[in-house]
């Protein structure tokens, strides 16, 4: 929407040529705004009659308080960071001078893990697996397209592991990672990995379901020139196939991306890697009077962080998919 | 002349430093070199959201593990469960554990691991709750004092009628526990069977893991946070868990306290430090390092006559510790538990973290689950009283207190008349005399203790 300088400050210009313009500055910029006012004056009505003995609900006040703690909580443990490792080095130093051999190591920060950190644990985690899980899936899916063998050995498999919930998959997938990845001092955390495998089995399905589809239903006079130039198979691949399946891919992996969120942020409740999830898990365990305020907090984090992804899948649709008409939303 | 003085002065200074070294020899048999430095400094403990994780917070507070060299992280764990497969697995270094967890795993009951502890972080610390329903109920049961309140210790004998009543009515009565293989099962257990009522048996050997074979009260497991939306949704009329979850039903009306596991067994052990073998025999000097620092952790906690303690409920109160609300940690800490709403009692040591050789971990601490595991069929066949010494001492790690302690001693960090007993102490507390249903308990003859109990399973039992 756009009101050009030129046309309000130019020729003449009748006030029934603005009607179009305002009716869609309404709906777009006006409108979502008064839903939000009258949807925190729900909540906030409705939260005050919400009162057990396991606590009050929290109304948007109690938000608001927690993410100022929140924050501050975070800048108090980046200053304890600080005088630790002053400590260490003063440390360090004391033992060089007993021990003449000692190699220096400097060992990063013990503390707490705080919302903030928590954030990018989870963010992390999300674009980790949901990449893993685009690298497995678009192959499989165009590989299940074009064979209709292929497709018939695999579909039944697919439909079957589809539903299924990251938190029945999770046991499984510790006890897998916990007997091969053994190692003394891991760099890669195995929580991390735990939760970027249950992230990417679950994610995986539309993906590869979205892709196989869009294979199918190729255009049949593409497929005929294909054939009619002999195109050798990694070619028709790589020149006909892929770019003809980018907007079903594009729309596989903007489901999957919001799939794979849904399931971190569940995977993590149980599967210790410090992100969002384990936030929530806890909180839930503290039971104090903030516990629940702080739980909404992250409810709304969530809620936005998992939106910005979307868009982010929704732009980067709209820059390389050449069929705009399925990026409109 | 000035040379043959400085020489003879050289012969005495050599000679004195000889003999000073020779005597330092002498003095500290159990360590005679100092302790080298750990070999892996970064560690990773678990814990549950429980008040007795105590130590272990301090520890990293006050800066003891940093003494040692050790650089800790501490986490949070979602159940015990998942704590204990951390510990197997190596995710987890160290963790704050049941005391019956280390004996469960090395008998095979569940996952089968050799876990040791060379440290126990606590005596007492549990409470049993039930709904405001049945204390309503059990209430009259109860002979009153002179002010009106009720006679402390509650025994069971008073929720019998209770438990009866809707056994006739055809509703069962279910409590909740922790873990199967928890302090709390089997102080729940001693409670109830002290009062006539029937627990249930395990029957593993039968696939019957539900321990609620024979039952008059149905038990079952419940984590600890999710107990009192539990009792209040009416899933269980009670349960028994350690704090802060008794002090928050009191809090929130929920439910109401009715015995602490103070008053079944004075001064019982609650939880042990967890790690395993394998790490204890590859890290012998880490091992001993961060036990010294949970030492000073617990001496802390307890000095002065509990004068830390606020300080204390202030770094438990933190969010990535315990979390729950200040004044819900204080009453248990401090010295006051809340039975009924306003009725608040002394319990001076509901939670002993030094106190009474609370930091030892003693053979018939081991040998006392051992037996209750026996009478109630988690342990389906008689074994002999060689067999539980046997395993109290794979499991239970004196030795490694003992050098800790010592060196401790030795660095002048703490003092000699801190341990009074470590020299003599042979890992076997005396006969224990103050359980609530008055049987003695002595370790050294377990399976005469298995056939004194009226309720359980006795010698030559089987399912």
């Amino acid at each position: 929407m756009t009101i050009s300088i030129r046309k309000f400050v130019g020729t003449n210009v009748k006030i029934t040529d603005w009607m179009p313009r305002i009716s869609s500055l309404l709906t777009t910029l006006i409108m979502p705004f008064i839903g939000i006012i009258f949807f925190l004056f729900l909540w906030s009505l409705s939260a005050s009659y919400i009162d057990t003995s396991l606590g009050k609900f929290p109304g948007p006040s109690a938000v608001v308080t927690q993410v100022g703690n929140l924050y501050q909580e975070h800048i108090d443990e980046r200053s304890k960071e600080v005088i630790f490792y002053e400590r260490q080095e003063k440390r360090n130093l004391q033992r060089l001078a007993k021990d003449k051999n000692y190699v220096v190591k400097t060992r990063s920060y013990t503390g707490r893990k705080t919302f903030v950190d928590q954030i990018f644990t989870s963010l992390i985690t999300v674009i980790s697996g949901f990449i893993f899980a685009a690298i497995i899936a678009i192959p499989m899916g165009i590989a299940i397209g074009l064979s209709k063998t292929l497709n018939s050995a695999i579909n039944p498999i697919i439909q079957i592991f589809k539903p299924v919930s990251p938190l029945a998959w999770l046991p499984l997938v510790t006890m897998v990672v916990s007997a091969i990845y053994v190692s003394d001092d891991p760099m890669i955390a195995k929580s991390f990995v735990i939760s970027l495998i249950t992230v990417t089995l679950c994610c995986i399905w539309p993906m590869v379901i979205q892709t196989s589809v869009g294979v199918v239903s190729l255009n049949s006079d593409w497929v005929n020139v294909s054939r009619v130039l002999r195109l050798p198979a990694v070619t028709h691949i790589r020149k006909i196939v892929l770019p003809a399946t980018i907007p079903a891919i594009f729309t596989g992996m903007r489901t999957s991306l919001g799939i794979a969120w849904m399931v971190l942020i569940a995977a993590e409740m149980l599967a210790q890697n410090p992100g969002l999830g384990k936030f929530v898990w806890d909180e839930f365990q503290n039971g104090s009077s903030q516990s629940l305020s702080r739980i909404m907090t992250a409810v709304f984090v969530i809620g936005i962080i998992g939106f910005l992804l979307d868009r982010g899948m929704l732009f980067l649709q709209r820059t390389l998919s050449w069929d705009k008409s399925s990026a409109s939303r | 002349m000035k040379n043959s003085v400085r020489k003879i002065k050289q012969q005495v200074c050599q000679a004195v430093i000889s003999v000073s070294v020779a005597c330092s020899f002498i003095s500290s048999p159990i360590n005679a070199q100092a302790l080298g430095y750990p070999e892996k400094e970064e560690l990773t403990f678990g814990f549950i959201k429980l008040t007795d994780m105590a130590p272990i917070a301090i520890a990293y507070e006050k800066g003891f593990f940093e003494d040692e060299g050790l650089y800790v992280t501490i986490e949070a764990q979602a159940n015990w469960k998942v704590l204990l497969d951390g510990v197997i697995d190596g995710r987890l270094d160290g963790a704050h554990m049941l005391a019956g967890q280390p004996i469960a795993a090395n008998i095979g009951y569940g996952t089968k691991a050799e876990i040791i502890t060379p440290f126990s972080m606590d005596l007492n610390g549990n409470a049993i709750t039930v709904s405001n329903k049945v204390w309503q109920e059990m209430k009259v049961n109860i002979p009153k004092r002179q002010d009106g309140k009720p006679v402390h210790p509650i025994k069971a004998d008073s929720l019998k009628p209770v438990v009866e009543k809707y056994l006739d009515a055809g509703k069962p009565f279910k409590m909740g526990m922790v873990f199967p293989v928890s302090t709390h099962n089997y102080e729940l257990r001693y409670w109830l069977a002290a009062g006539g009522i029937h627990p249930g048996f395990y029957a593993p050997k039968k696939g019957d893991t539900s321990g609620q074979l024979k039952a008059d009260v149905l038990l079952s497991v419940t984590p600890p946070p999710q107990m009192p939306a539990t009792m209040e949704a009416g899933t269980i009329d009670g349960y028994c868990v350690g704090e802060p979850w008794n002090q928050q039903a009191v809090f929130k009306n929920i439910g109401v306290p009715v015995v602490t596991d103070y008053e079944i067994w004075k001064n019982n052990p609650e939880k042990v430090f967890g790690i395993t073998k394998q790490f204890a025999e590859k890290y012998p000097n880490t091992t001993i390092r961060l036990t010294r620092a949970l030492i000073r952790a617990a001496k802390w906690l307890d000095d002065n006559n509990n004068i830390n303690r606020p300080e204390a409920v202030k770094i438990l109160a933190q969010s990535n510790y315990v979390g729950a609300d200040y004044e819900v940690i204080a009453n248990s800490m401090t010295g006051t538990f809340e039975y009924e709403k306003g009725d608040k009692r002394a319990v001076p040591d509901f939670n002993v973290f030094f106190r009474y050789n609370a930091t030892y971990p003693y053979y018939s601490d081991a040998i006392w689950y051992l037996t209750q595991m026996r009478r109630w069929g988690q342990i389906s066949e008689d074994k002999s009283d060689a067999w539980y010494k046997e395993v109290a001492n794979k499991v239970y790690r004196p030795d490694i207190y003992k050098a800790a302690a010592q060196s401790l001693i030795d660095d002048k960090i703490m003092k000699a008349s801190d341990f009074p007993t470590l020299t003599t102490d042979d890992g076997f507390r005396g006969p224990q005399t103050h359980f609530i249903d008055g049987i003695v308990y002595d370790g050294n003859k377990p399976n005469e203790y298995i056939n004194k109990f009226a309720i359980g399973l006795k010698a030559g039992d089987k399912i």
